[in-house]
Order: structure tokens, then C-alpha cells, then sequence
């Protein structure tokens, strides 16, 4: 007999909004548990007779002591996980893919770069830098927004300041905004950054993430010192279906984390 | 490849191995049915040679030949009567091994618990009667794949464990098929538990066979055959050796990986766009194409939902989808992501070709595109120095 594990049971302990369409929830298993996540891996989460999409874990650890993923409503499967409410059953399995090489920054400074909800994946990176601090050099965080409205984690982006550097841009402001205007590579400018003690982590939309690295490589940074986390289409994360190809790379697989020099000239080519 | 068998381990399969007339191929399929196989071979069937259950050797396609062309294929009556002198039809074992629709698991909602079941199917245990060995590359190719990673596809491991591999060498290529150029025939490669080469001449009908694994080697044990002489053997291996040098098409001689990673830029893949259809029929044919979608129904009551997995293409305008749109809009990068794949990307990811020169995506291609001549293209752009962005 050959069978494919259906993903586990999980409930949502908890959910609050995070943006007008983007919310947090929280899970804890009904029976069996999944394997602890590293920063960056991602779960295919199940709604039920909907569908099933990769989700990255954006807390290793909630209030209640679960795992957190934020979603943002933008199709079938993310509207119903993003209209789940406490108690309501899912199912999920993970974890999956490569995490942030978090080992490759000890020692070093770190810079957190995202954009939108791409910070989701890169809050478990923050908070594992905060936990430790004498392991790593120091904390920047860079976020980007499309408006003020649409920054994710706005009052933990708050309580960073301190232990970390912490910048936030938006790309349209609204009145009573007084931070910064412009994309997310603006804020690399005012930094003073020392290129060859720093690790940088990027992750947010393609473009941004291209022209993140680029703007980094040109600031000293070695290709394979930026960690970026890509997304393409998927449905199994175990390598077998074929859809997160990203030329040679199986994003499942492979990724979603990888270094910048590896994909830096994959990037390039428009459709791959 | 990891199955990697000596031949010489098996007594009664030693190289020499046994000689047996059509009586010995209809005692075969008796015998395999007799041990409780699924027995899957070529037989005739809507004017093509397709694969499907045989209950015996009579429905295998004797006297029956096939045309081939790009975008073409015909049934051809043969006078000798040889069963296996065609090259590949439309179907290849992939359906069976990893079929085109599987029900995985199911999901119940019971007072407002989530009830997750796996599918308990069964899968038969098959015979597959009749394997050219361009198609046993592709098995072990899927091998590699659905199996050969950290996570196992336990639909394909579990039918592909009980499998049964009788491989026929091919001594009758068709126009299409390019295998020498590939390193994957027309001799067998390594992982069969039976091979045999067919033999029609004066001297009669036989097939020259020889065991590659314990349980090829008891099956022979059951046959009624004599010990191979010495001129059946010879004239199997020359009518082998003959075919190497009969391919209807080859492959441009340089290194396919590289050339694909240097042209994803070239102009001809806006010529081949303007032709490809993108019907995805070279996907679905293609005895290594893998890639599947799943797909999520629910019944009418709305408690009970099922999560099932199909084949899928590249080709697809919905396979690369994300929120927005989809990456691969253009079917000029559509077509490029499939070839560039087969031939180049493939080593990258699961360490072989994913193409094994089988020429079904030329026949079974609506508009005649041909991976030979696209490639052959390819390779001249790069040597008419027009890749190198300084010259052109
Ligand atoms: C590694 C990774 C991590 C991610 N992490 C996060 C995260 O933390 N938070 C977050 O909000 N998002 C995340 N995403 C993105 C998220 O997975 C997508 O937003 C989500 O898949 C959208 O699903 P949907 O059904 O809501 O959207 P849709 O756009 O409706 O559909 C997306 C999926 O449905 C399929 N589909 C769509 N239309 C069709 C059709 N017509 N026919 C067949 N299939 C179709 C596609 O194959 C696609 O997989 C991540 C993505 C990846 C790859
Ligand atoms: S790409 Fe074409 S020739 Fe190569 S294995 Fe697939 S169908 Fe056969
Ligand atoms: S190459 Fe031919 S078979 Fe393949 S998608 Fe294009 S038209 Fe269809
Ligand atoms: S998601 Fe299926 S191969 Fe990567």
C-alpha cells in the first residue's frame, strides 16, 4: 500500500489584524505536532475544501506559545485562511524548505531587509538576533510599505528600536506620516554600513529584492553575503511537482532562502 | 543509476542466455499472470500501438510496424510478423507508474473536527512487457526524481517497487527517435529483469533472452527455451548494432546543458514561439515529464472534500501563477522553460538529462516542433558568435 500523508489536524488559537488585509493566526495542533521550523522554512497550510499554499512560519513561538503565520488575503485559499477565527480546524504540514543561514551571521552585523509582507519570514530572523545578542553584531532593520497602513507589526517594529536600528518607508505617505518616502533602497543610503562584517536577509517583492541586492553589492557587500527568500508557484514543497522552478533551482527545494550569488543572474532573465 | 544489476549474477541468464520461439513469449505472459502480475504491453488499438493490460501474447502487435515524422504517425503492416519492430507509441509506462490522476488523501469535517485520511489504494503489481530502453532510462530518470530525493512519492515508489521490467532492445528505430545521441539505446542499460532482442530471419521467429535479476531469472527458469547458439546471438546484436546507425535524428554534438544556460536569450525562441501552440501534448507524452497540480473538490454537502493529484504542464498559463499573474505569460518563455529543462536544468536538480531521445514530442507535436532541430538552431547561434552580446 502506498499512501500520501494527508497534512495534521491544526486549530487556530488565535488571530488579529495586522493590516486591512493581511492577519496573523495562530495554531496549535489537535493531535500529533509538526517538527520545530527554522527561520525562513514555510508550511503548506490547508483550508479546508479550498485549497493549500505555502505559508512561511513569521514566529516560531506565539503568545500561546504556537506557531504564527501571517497572510495576506489575495486569492481563494489566502482569503479563507485570512477569515479563519479561534477554533476553527486547518491542516498543516512542514516544515518546509532551506531557513535563513542564520549560522552565517554570528559574529557579524546583521541587516533585515523587507518589503510589505515579506517581513513575515524575516520577523523569526529579528527576534532570533534579539534573543542573542552577544552571538551577532548589530541589528538594521529596513521596511518598506506601499502606505503607512500597510506596515505589518507595527507596534513590535516599535520595540525593535533600541536593541536595532530600525527604518520605515512608504511609498505613498498619508497625512500625519513623518518618516521616510521612497523605496526601501533609499534607507540603505543614511546607513553605515561595514561590508565585510555584515549579513544582509531580503526578502519582499522580486524587483525589490533585485534592486536591494544590487544596491548592496554596490555598497561592498559580497553576492553570497545577501540571503534573499524567493516565491514562485507551488503545490507539493517536497520537489515533485515542478512548479517553483526557478531555472536550475527547485524553490521548494533549494529555497526559498538562497544566496544572492546564486540566482543573481537568474534574476535577469525576464520569465524564467 | 542506482539500480544497477550484473547480469552475470544470474545463472540461467548468463550472457549467453536462452532462445525461445512465440510459444516461449505466450508462455511468458501466462507465466506472469500465473504469479499474480498486471501484465502491461503494446497492442493495437485505435489505429496507434498503445500500452494496456494484455491477458495474452496474442494481442501483442505482431506484424505491425509504425511511420513516425514530426507530426506524424501511422500504422504500417509488416510481412515478417515481428511484434516489437515499432519505436514508441503515444503512451509510455509514466502512466502507470505515475498516473495522470490519483486521489491522495481525504478530508471530513465532523463536528467541527478535521478528519484527514490517506487514500488506501492498493496499486497492482505490473509486468511491463515489451520496454524499450530509451523508456527504461526514463524509468530510472522518474526514479531519480519521485523517489531519489529527501521526500519519496509513495504513489510512484509503491507501484514502481512491485514492477516488474521486461525490456525488448530495439532493433527498428523510427524517424524521430534520437537515443544514440542521448546514451540511452538501442541496447539495454542496466536495471531490467528480463531483456530480450527479437530475431526474424530464415532460420524463424525467436526472441533471444536473458534474466537481470533473481526474479527475472526464475521467470526464464519457467519458459520453454533452449540455450542461445551462437548465430540467434549474433544476429540479435548485429540487428541491434544496426539501429544504433539507423536514428532518424541526432542531437547537435556539444554540451546540451551549457548551451541551453547560454541561450536564454537567443532569438530563436520568439521563431519557435510563433509556431508552439503551447497544447502541452510534448509534456503529456514525454516518458520523464513529472509535473503535476493538485486539485481540491468538495462534495455537495460540503463536509467531506478530496485532494487530487494530476498530471500538469509547463506549458500551462496557470502553472507558474502567483497572486497577480502568472511568471510565464509568453509562450516563447513557456517553451523555453520546457526545453531548457529537459536538456539542461535537469542535470542541475536531479543529477541526469531529463530527456532520453525517445522522439515522442516530435510525433505527437500538432505543428511538427522538433527538440533536435530547436536544439540544432540553438547551437548554431552560439557557434555564429551572435551570443556573445559584443559580436551581434
Ligand atoms: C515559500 C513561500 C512563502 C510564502 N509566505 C507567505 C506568507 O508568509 N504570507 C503570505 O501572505 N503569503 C506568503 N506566500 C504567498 C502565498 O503562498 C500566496 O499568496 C498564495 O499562494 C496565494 O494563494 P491564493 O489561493 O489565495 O491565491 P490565488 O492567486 O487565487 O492562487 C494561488 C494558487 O492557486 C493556484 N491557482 C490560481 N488560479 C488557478 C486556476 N485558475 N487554476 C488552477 N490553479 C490556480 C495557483 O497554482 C497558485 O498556487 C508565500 C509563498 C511562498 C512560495
Ligand atoms: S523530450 Fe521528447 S524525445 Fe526527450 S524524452 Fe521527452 S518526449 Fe522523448
Ligand atoms: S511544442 Fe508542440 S506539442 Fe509542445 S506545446 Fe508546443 S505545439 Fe504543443
Ligand atoms: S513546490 Fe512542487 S516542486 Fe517545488
Amino acid at each position: 500500500m502506498s499512501t500520501v500523508a494527508p497534512p495534521l489536524p491544526y486549530r487556530v488559537a488565535d488571530t488579529w489584524a495586522e493590516t486591512a488585509d493581511t492577519r496573523s493566526i495562530e495554531l496549535a495542533p489537535v493531535g500529533r505536532e509538526l517538527p520545530s521550523f527554522a527561520p525562513g522554512q514555510f508550511a503548506m497550510i490547508y483550508a479546508f475544501g479550498v485549497g493549500e499554499v505555502p505559508i512561511s512560519a513569521s514566529a516560531l513561538r506565539g503568545r500561546h506559545g504556537g506557531l504564527v503565520h501571517t497572510v495576506r488575503a489575495v486569492g481563494a485559499v489566502s482569503t479563507a485562511l485570512y477569515r479563519m477565527r479561534p477554533g476553527d480546524a486547518l491542516g498543516l504540514s512542514g516544515p518546509y524548505g532551506t531557513g535563513w543561514d542564520l549560522d552565517a551571521a554570528v559574529g557579524h552585523d546583521v541587516l533585515v531587509i523587507a518589503g510589505g509582507i515579506g517581513l513575515a519570514p524575516l520577523r523569526p530572523v529579528v527576534q532570533a538576533v534579539l534573543d542573542r545578542p552577544a552571538a551577532y553584531g548589530r541589528l538594521a532593520v529596513l521596511v518598506g510599505a506601499r502606505t503607512p497602513a500597510d506596515v505589518v507589526y507595527r507596534d513590535e517594529i516599535e520595540s525593535w528600536r533600541g536593541p536595532a536600528r530600525v527604518e520605515v518607508t512608504v511609498d505613498r505617505p498619508a497625512p500625519g506620516w513623518h518618516g521616510a518616502v521612497g523605496v526601501v533602497t533609499t534607507l540603505l543610503d543614511r546607513l553605515d554600513l561595514r561590508p565585510e562584517r555584515t549579513c544582509a536577509f531580503v526578502c519582499g517583492p522580486e524587483v525589490m529584492m533585485r534592486h536591494t541586492a544590487r544596491a548592496l553589492l554596490a555598497r561592498g557587500l559580497a553576492p553570497q553575503r545577501v540571503q534573499v527568500s524567493l516565491e514562485r508557484n507551488m503545490h507539493c514543497a517536497t520537489g515533485h511537482c515542478g512548479h517553483c522552478q526557478l531555472g536550475p533551482l527547485l524553490l521548494c527545494r533549494d529555497g526559498p532562502v538562497v544566496g544572492y550569488d546564486r540566482v543573481a543572474q537568474l534574476l535577469l532573465v525576464r520569465e524564467l | 543509476m542506482s539500480t544497477d544489476v550484473d547480469a552475470n549474477a544470474f545463472p540461467s541468464a548468463a550472457t549467453d542466455g536462452l532462445v525461445m520461439g512465440k510459444d516461449g513469449m505466450a508462455a511468458l505472459v501466462d507465466v506472469l499472470i500465473g504469479r499474480g502480475f498486471t501484465v502491461i504491453g503494446p497492442t493495437v488499438r485505435d489505429s496507434a500501438i498503445v500500452l494496456a493490460e494484455l491477458r495474452s501474447a496474442d494481442e501483442l502487435p505482431y506484424g505491425w510496424g509504425v511511420e513516425l515524422e514530426a507530426g506524424r504517425y501511422r500504422l504500417r503492416e509488416r510481412s515478417d510478423g515481428a511484434a516489437f519492430a515499432n519505436a514508441a507509441g503515444p503512451q509510455s509506462w509514466k502512466s502507470f507508474l505515475h498516473p495522470a490522476r490519483v486521489r491522495e488523501w481525504s478530508a471530513d469535517r465532523v463536528e467541527g473536527e478535521l478528519v484527514l485520511t490517506a487514500d488506501q489504494a492498493v496499486p497492482s503489481r505490473y509486468a511491463f512487457l515489451g520496454v524499450r530502453p530509451c523508456d527504461l532510462r526514463a524509468i530510472a530518470i522518474q526514479d531519480r526524481v519521485l523517489t531519489g530525493g529527501a521526500y519519496r512519492d509513495p504513489v510512484y515508489a509503491g507501484r514502481r517497487s512491485g514492477a516488474l521490467l521486461i525490456v525488448v532492445e530495439c532493433t527498428e528505430p523510427g524517424a524521430t527517435c534520437f537515443c544514440v545521441s542521448m546514451g540511452t539505446g538501442p541496447a539495454a542499460g542496466p536495471g531490467y529483469d528480463l531483456v530480450m532482442t527479437e530475431v526474424v530471419d530464415e532460420d524463424g521467429h525467436r526472441f533471444w533472452i536473458r534474466g537481470g535479476s533473481q526474479e527475472g531469472a526464475e521467470i526464464l527458469a519457467e519458459l520453454p527455451a533452449r540455450p542461445a547458439d551462437p548465430e540467434t546471438r549474433e544476429t540479435a546484436r548485429a540487428g541491434v548494432t544496426a539501429a544504433a546507425d539507423r536514428m532518424g535524428r541526432t542531437m547537435p554534438e556539444a554540451d546540451l546543458r551549457e548551451l541551453m544556460a547560454g541561450t536564454l536569450d537567443a532569438p530563436r525562441w520568439d521563431d519557435v514561439a510563433g509556431r508552439c501552440l503551447t497544447c502541452g501534448n510534448c509534456t503529456m507524452v514525454c516518458p520523464t515529464c513529472f509535473c503535476t497540480t493538485t486539485e481540491d473538490v468538495t462534495d455537495l454537502t460540503g463536509d467531506h472534500a478530496e485532494r487530487w493529484r494530476l498530471w500538469d504542464s509547463c506549458f500551462d498559463l496557470d502553472f507558474s501563477h502567483l497572486h497577480g499573474g502568472p511568471v510565464r505569460a509568453s509562450s516563447r518563455s513557456r517553451y523555453r522553460q520546457w526545453m531548457t529543462h529537459k536538456l539542461g536544468t535537469w542535470h542541475d536538480q536531479f543529477g541526469s538529462s531529463g530527456c532520453v531521445g525517445c522522439g515522442r514530442c516530435i510525433v505527437w507535436c500538432p505543428v511538427g516542433i522538433d527538440i533536435t532541430e530547436e536544439a540544432a538552431a540553438l547551437h548554431d547561434w552560439t557557434r555564429s558568435g551572435t551570443s556573445d552580446g559584443a559580436a551581434s
